[in-house]
């Protein structure tokens, strides 16, 4: 039983990332109707915020140490980070080890100015283009971002732990007398996708603005007619994925080293997870995020993997399909999207 | 008048005699003038270096053509030299090879099988390599060495450390100074026995392809061999990013250590996952868990950060060694570079060196010369000792390194540290051996 709890657990942290990133997706294309193959380029660089933010706070100045030798037989170089001299060992070693939660507020305004600077000096000119050069044109921007980030900061995964106080395990079982023990950073990560994805719902459910993007996204054209500037909305609704999907990536950095190609490992899962739950369908969206995930954990016991051989690699696939035959729209696709 | 004899069965007839004629020449001219594949003509002798220039070993790949850049360099009497003054053999001068002035061209393998033999044919076919040297992954050495016996060159293999690069899939034309998945079972096993004890029950995670299966296999054996038990064998693809599925059964299954046959971002992924889970702070069967990561290289310690602190693994070669020819490497390499070299940066340094050093020996660029040459060599010199490059099947055997997780790192190189050093009559085991059956060396090629 303990076992059963841990892969749900599994699943939903798992899927609080596809969730998170097939959001983003979701809004993307119920807003503007691109097809963003570079969606998944914003969930990496969402990481290597968290990667700068680190790179920043650990500026050194260099001292020669003369007591201790380098490998070449020099006099040692110590680097010392600004932020420890200036602000003490202790409040500069801390600063240091807070960089993850800290990268949080760091992200969202670079990762909104990402969004606008794609939408506005790319995709923009492919709005009445065929959904095939859009996906191209992403697609190429996805791999132009990730060299660009492979050329600053290598191929090489790079440690970004999350501070010490937060990076044990919490038996989530002791109140009713259970052994689940789990990384605390994990329950962390989906408590704040459910609380990202909590805000987005509740921002385009009780906002004015949410309510335009809404009517937007059922009916552009007359919303339009209305006198109202829509595509300004669906441009901060875009800044706002690619900020929901560098949220996702920060908060998934302490969860595994971020590289270059993190954004490719998630990105067709996270299409898959926007196909299941329903092209346009947000709710749709999450549920998918999560019911996969939870699959794929499952998929991927010993008892699974020895039963049916390599079943790991191809549930989400396997489930596609069968949603795909059985409800051709998806778990939550309405009618109209993507049929035309 | 006169009346024409021609018909069509004449003229054809006459057509292709005369065409072998002409043809006659050239096939003569091309077989006399070369005696074997890409035979230099000129002042220069052109090798190929085949690494990872993209993709996710692309850092490793990098530090490979770095070293061999340096070798490139020492052979043409440029720099200090390196280890041209600590190799036994005395047969290489600095003055090229044979004389002839070293050049380079350089391939990108991708860490793909496909591309790596793309690239590996473009350098032999189009930019006239004589040997090819390099690469990060078993799959692609293997698939790049069967490109090298067909093509008629010599592969001299960079990171690779599946058993069956020199067993099943051994070729006559390939050569693997690198250490191997039963070298690390037989250099690990004993440590392993006496820092944790003879009465352990292991779960191993598997990258599931040919250098993961050989390691699993090897480990597995060599800790059973010392009276561990084998738990389980999970096979993981190649693709995982996260672990964490994997690692929650291990809570259950009643083991007390994690083998992590895994490699690069595999293994840094694992391994971080399984810190996440709190293994190393559980204790199970009255003792303290373990998590052992039988192979290491540098970069991936430094990917894994605090991590990998007190975890055990293997290495062919460290920095850190105190012998004559890795102080002569490390010292040319960071003088010019700002940082230590890795371990697959010396495997390719040192292979592009054997590699001229045969050629010296043999006294021609023949792949059968050099082949010869290299089958039985004796040396020392270059970093790991005194070394053989068996006959049987083209492997070196030297001594290997125990090393783990250094607990207090005092800069960024300093991940690893050296536990013991593993004597070579350790880790020797015959050409027939079960784990390396099922191949056949086969005659050397010369190509053309």
């Amino acid at each position: 039983m303990d076992a059963f709890l841990i892969q749900i657990l599994n699943g939903l942290d798992k899927g609080s990332a596809y969730a998170l990133i097939a959001l983003g997706l979701t809004l993307i294309f119920g807003t503007l109707g691109v097809v963003n193959f570079a969606h998944g380029a914003l969930f990496m660089i969402g990481a290597f915020c968290a990667v700068t933010l680190q790179r920043i706070f650990k500026l050194s100045f260099v001292t020669e140490d003369p007591t201790q030798q380098d490998f070449l037989g020099n006099p040692l170089k110590v680097e010392t980070p600004y932020v420890m001299d200036w602000f003490g060992p202790e409040v500069g070693a801390g600063i240091i080890e807070w960089s993850v939660p800290l990268a949080i507020l760091f992200c969202i305004p670079v990762m909104i100015g990402v969004g606008f600077a794609m939408e506005r000096g790319l995709i923009k000119h492919f709005y009445k283009r065929p959904h095939a050069d859009q996906i191209l044109v992403t697609f190429g921007l996805a791999i132009v971002l990730q060299e660009i980030i492979k050329y600053f900061f290598g191929a090489n995964p790079i440690p970004t732990p999350a501070p010490a106080s937060l990076n044990g395990v919490v038996n989530l079982g002791a109140i009713i007398g259970m052994d689940i023990v789990y990384p605390l950073w994990r329950v962390i990560y989906f408590c704040f996708s459910a609380l990202i994805i909590g805000g987005i719902f509740a921002f385009l459910q009780f906002t004015t603005f949410g309510m335009v993007v809404r009517a937007g996204m059922a009916d552009r054209e007359t919303v339009g007619l209305l006198g109202i500037n829509i595509d300004r909305k669906f441009t901060i609704m875009f800044g706002i994925a690619a900020a929901v999907a560098g949220l996702a990536g920060v908060m998934y950095t302490p969860i595994n080293p971020p590289n270059y190609h993190m954004g490719m490992d998630f990105l067709v899962l996270s299409f898959v997870v926007v196909v299941v739950g329903g092209m346009g369908s947000l709710p749709g969206a999450v549920l998918a995020g999560f019911l996969l995930g939870i699959l794929e954990s499952f998929a991927s016991t010993t008892w699974a993997t020895t039963t049916i051989p390599g079943i790991n690699q191809v549930i989400i696939y396997l489930v596609a399909i069968i949603v795909l035959l059985t409800r051709p729209r998806g778990l939550l696709g309405r009618k109209g999207v993507m049929e035309d | 008048m006169s009346k024409s004899n021609l018909t069509r069965r004449g003229l054809l007839k006459t057509s292709a005699v005369a065409g072998a004629g002409v043809a006659l020449p050239t096939i003569f001219t091309a077989s006399s003038a070369a005696a074997y594949m890409n035979e230099p003509t000129g002042g220069s002798v052109t090798l190929g270096f085949n690494v990872p220039q993209t993709g996710p070993y692309a850092d490793e790949g990098n530090d490979e053509l770095l070293a061999q850049k340096l070798a490139v360099e020492h052979l043409n009497g440029e720099g200090d030299g390196g280890c041209l003054k600590t190799f036994t053999s005395n047969a290489l001068q600095g003055n090229g090879i044979l004389g002839k002035k070293v050049e380079f061209v350089t391939g990108d393998t991708q860490t793909k099988s496909d591309a790596a033999r793309a690239s590996a044919k473009s350098m032999i076919e189009k930019d006239g390599a004589i040997m090819i040297n390099g690469g990060s992954s078993s799959g692609v050495a293997i698939a790049v060495q069967g490109l090298c016996q067909e093509a008629g060159v010599i592969f001299m293999a960079g990171l690779t450390h599946s058993n069956d690069t020199t067993g099943k899939d051994k070729k006559a034309n390939g050569f693997r100074h690198f250490f191997n998945g039963y070298m690390s079972g037989a250099a690990l096993a004993p440590v392993l026995e006496k820092e944790y004890g003879k009465d352990r029950r292991a779960y191993h995670l598997t990258a599931d392809y040919t250098w993961g299966w050989t390691q699993q296999e090897s480990i597995a054996a060599a800790t059973e061999a010392v009276g561990w038990e084998t738990v389980n064998n999970v096979l993981t693809p190649l693709a995982s990013t996260d672990f964490s599925s994997y690692i929650t059964p291990v809570l259950n299954s009643g083991a007390d250590v994690l083998v992590l046959n895994h490699y690069g971002g595999n293994m840094v992924n694992s391994l971080t996952n399984a810190i996440q889970f709190g293994l190393l702070d559980k204790e199970v069967n009255g003792k303290d868990f373990k998590i052992v990561v039988p192979l290491y290289s540098e970069l991936m310690a430094a990917g894994a950060g605090a991590n990998i602190k007190g975890v055990f693994g293997s290495m062919n070669w460290n920095w850190q060694l105190q012998d004559e020819g890795t102080k002569a490497f490390v010292q040319s390499f960071g003088e010019k570079y700002g940082k230590p070299p890795s371990n697959s940066a010396q495997t390719c340094y040192a292979q592009t060196l054997l590699y001229a050093d045969a050629c010296e020996r043999a006294g021609t660029f023949n792949p059968c010369g050099v082949s010869e040459a290299l089958e039985g060599f004796e040396f020392d010199g270059l970093g790991n000792g005194p070394t053989l490059y068996r006959a049987d099947d083209h492997q070196c055997f030297k001594d290997v390194l125990v090393v783990k997780g250094a607990e207090n790192p005092t800069n960024a190189y300093d991940t690893l540290e050296i536990v013991e050093i593993t004597p070579r009559a350790q880790v020797e085991y015959a050409p027939d051996h079960p784990m390396f059956a099922g191949g056949d060396l086969g005659t050397c090629n010369p190509g053309a």
